[in-house]
């Protein structure tokens, strides 16, 4: 594991932008910045942990009310600013542990930053802007819904501290009224609940396994592999559709998700005669 | 009135929390119009609770209803709460995401459809864990193409609630309509407690969690739309009222510097008090925050 989650995700945003400060009037915890990427001019995102945060729940890297919501402002610029010029390429630099789970997050109405936060990054694919999430940590819950999960494609780092997942296992745990142990051991054995980030990679929604060295610590020649990476990634975007069915009708996903995609054609053909 | 006529119409009224996720939706389409689509004849079911010993349900707990509302094209969703708490794993997720596609097909070629989704839901299945995470972020790109042309109307009647990611295709929908005893939110409050400690929040403390994420609360706030009584009848009459109305001028969701700058008013040294809250919020929104 990273020595603290977050840290991962701050050292490959400096690596790959060559800055790591926020921009005037927001939080601590979201950078953003433009850099040339290929032929593009991209905006890069990142949520980093801020001990002196605002909100107490949040000091540890996970995603918030401010963090939601300076995202969404973040992602609206670059659509209004493209709206008559080439779409540029969003990329988000994915290393967070969760939502924040906070009283005050709950009063004042997280479901509700995190969807526009979605909702821009939504809007941003729709409208043609080429969104590639890069997981250089964990990827968790509703931290990855907020930030990521709306991505064109997903490339993530074939490497054992590398987490997607619907929760951590200690609270999921609690919840399904299993040991840690039994979870884990579960997580071999049931393909979506591994923890495992080869696993996830079974599942068809991932567009690629990245195989870098010494992810903690980018060495130059690592920068311009994963570099390449994104502009590949972006041109394939441009090929392509801007919804998500590229994660259900993957190579991978027809092998795991046979039922979910037996529902789906289904539906289809009922739908024409209803 | 007087307690003699309120008592009666109370104990009259057909109750839409007793009635399970199929009667719900069918009783919110027009008469003799609805039709259930990949309903549980055809028993396609979750592949992965068999393996952990847990019975699957043969309509994975997802009803998909398509027919009219107020004379117009509709799909109702509704999950069935009774099932797993309304969690989301890879089968139900594919028919609503499957449904919103359709609809946004229609719309697209000139038959606005209108999309009702009755949400009862703990969020991810976590017996599904990653597909079902997995499926809610293909909800939410599905729902939000089709908002582009019809609206999405979320129904929280309870009793379990919208949490979750669900909580976010709430935030995402044109109209949310919920009852007193719907709750609305990301974390529930157990989850809080475990993660950030019984002083950030006593799950056991249910005044403050109705207080924080009730329908009255979500509602007097300008989070949800209305707020209806446990009555079917109320319930479809709201419903049809908002397929009526079509799309809003802005979604809650878009409203990012109204919200940014709610949030940069706050004082944050101590808890917010909800009733404050619900409070200032509302001035707000007569003042500017209205869509």
């Amino acid at each position: 594991m990273s020595f603290q989650v977050g840290l991962r995700g701050k050292a490959w945003f400096r690596a790959l932008t060559g800055a790591d400060s926020p921009r005037a009037g927001d939080p601590g915890s979201v950078l953003t910045s433009d850099v040339a990427l290929g032929k593009d001019s991209a905006r890069f995102l990142c949520v980093v942990p801020n001990p002196q945060a605002r909100f107490p729940c949040v000091r540890k890297g996970e995603v918030g009310l401010e963090e939601a919501y300076t995202l969404a402002k973040r992602i609206r610029e670059v659509v209004e600013q493209d709206e008559n010029q080439k779409k540029r390429p969003i990329i988000a630099i994915v290393d967070v542990k969760s939502q924040a789970y906070g009283r005050r997050e709950e009063t004042a109405g997280i479901f509700l930053a995190a969807a526009a936060s979605a909702d821009a990054y939504a809007t941003a694919r729709m409208k043609g802007h080429p969104i590639i999430t890069l997981v250089v940590g964990q990827a968790i819950s509703g931290g990855f819904l907020t930030h990521g999960y709306q991505a064109n494609r997903i490339l993530a780092f074939d490497d054992a501290s590398v987490v997607i997942h619907a929760m951590h296992k200690e609270a999921a745990a609690r919840i399904t009224l299993r040991t840690v142990a039994d979870l884990e051991r579960l997580g071999h054995e049931i393909l979506p609940m591994s923890y495992d980030i080869r696993d996830y990679a079974k599942l068809g929604l991932l567009h690629k396994l990245l195989h870098v060295e010494n992810p903690d610590n980018p060495a130059p020649a690592t920068v311009g592999q994963v570099r390449d990476a994104l502009i590949l990634a972006v041109d394939d975007v441009r090929a392509g559709t801007t919804d998500l069915s590229n994660r259900f009708n993957s190579e991978a996903a027809r092998q795991t998700r046979l039922a979910g995609l037996t529902a789906r054609a289904r539906m289809e053909a009922e739908w024409a005669t209803a | 009135m007087s307690t003699a006529t309120v008592v009666p119409e109370f104990v009259r009224r057909t109750s839409f929390i007793e009635l399970d996720a199929r009667s719900r939706a069918e009783m919110l389409m027009d008469a003799g119009t609805g039709r259930e689509l990949v309903g549980p004849f055809e028993r396609i079911e979750s592949p992965w609770l068999p393996e952990q010993g847990i019975a699957p349900q043969s309509d994975d707990g997802c009803v998909v209803i398509k027919g009219q509302i107020g004379g117009k094209p509709a799909v109702v969703v509704a999950l069935e709460g009774g099932f797993q708490a309304g969690s989301m794993g890879e089968v139900s997720g594919a028919k609503m995401t499957a449904a919103l596609d359709l609809a946004a097909r229609d719309s697209q070629n000139g038959k606005k459809t209108a999309a009702v989704l009755l949400l009862e839901t703990g969020g991810v299945r976590l017996q599904e864990a990653n597909l079902g995470l997995a499926v809610i972020a293909e909800v939410i790109g599905s729902l939000l193409v089709l908002r582009q042309h019809a609206p999405i109307i979320t129904v929280i009647a309870g009793t379990v609630g919208c949490f979750g990611g669900m909580s976010l295709v709430a935030g995402l929908s044109s109209y949310v309509v919920m009852t007193p005893e719907a709750r609305l939110g990301l974390n529930g409050a157990e989850v809080i407690e475990q993660e950030s400690g019984i002083e950030e929040f006593d799950s056991t403390d249910r005044a403050l969690i109705w207080a924080i994420n009730g329908g009255e609360q979500r509602v007097g706030m300008g989070l949800a739309d209305e707020l209806v009584e446990d009555n079917a009848a109320k319930i479809a009459v709201a419903v049809r009222k908002y397929v009526e109305a079509g799309l809003p001028r802005a979604h809650r969701s878009q409203q990012v510097e109204l919200y940014r700058e709610r949030i940069d008013a706050l004082d944050v040294s101590q808890q917010i008090d909800p009733l404050s809250l619900r409070s200032s919020w509302d001035t707000a929104k007569k003042s500017g925050g209205a869509r």
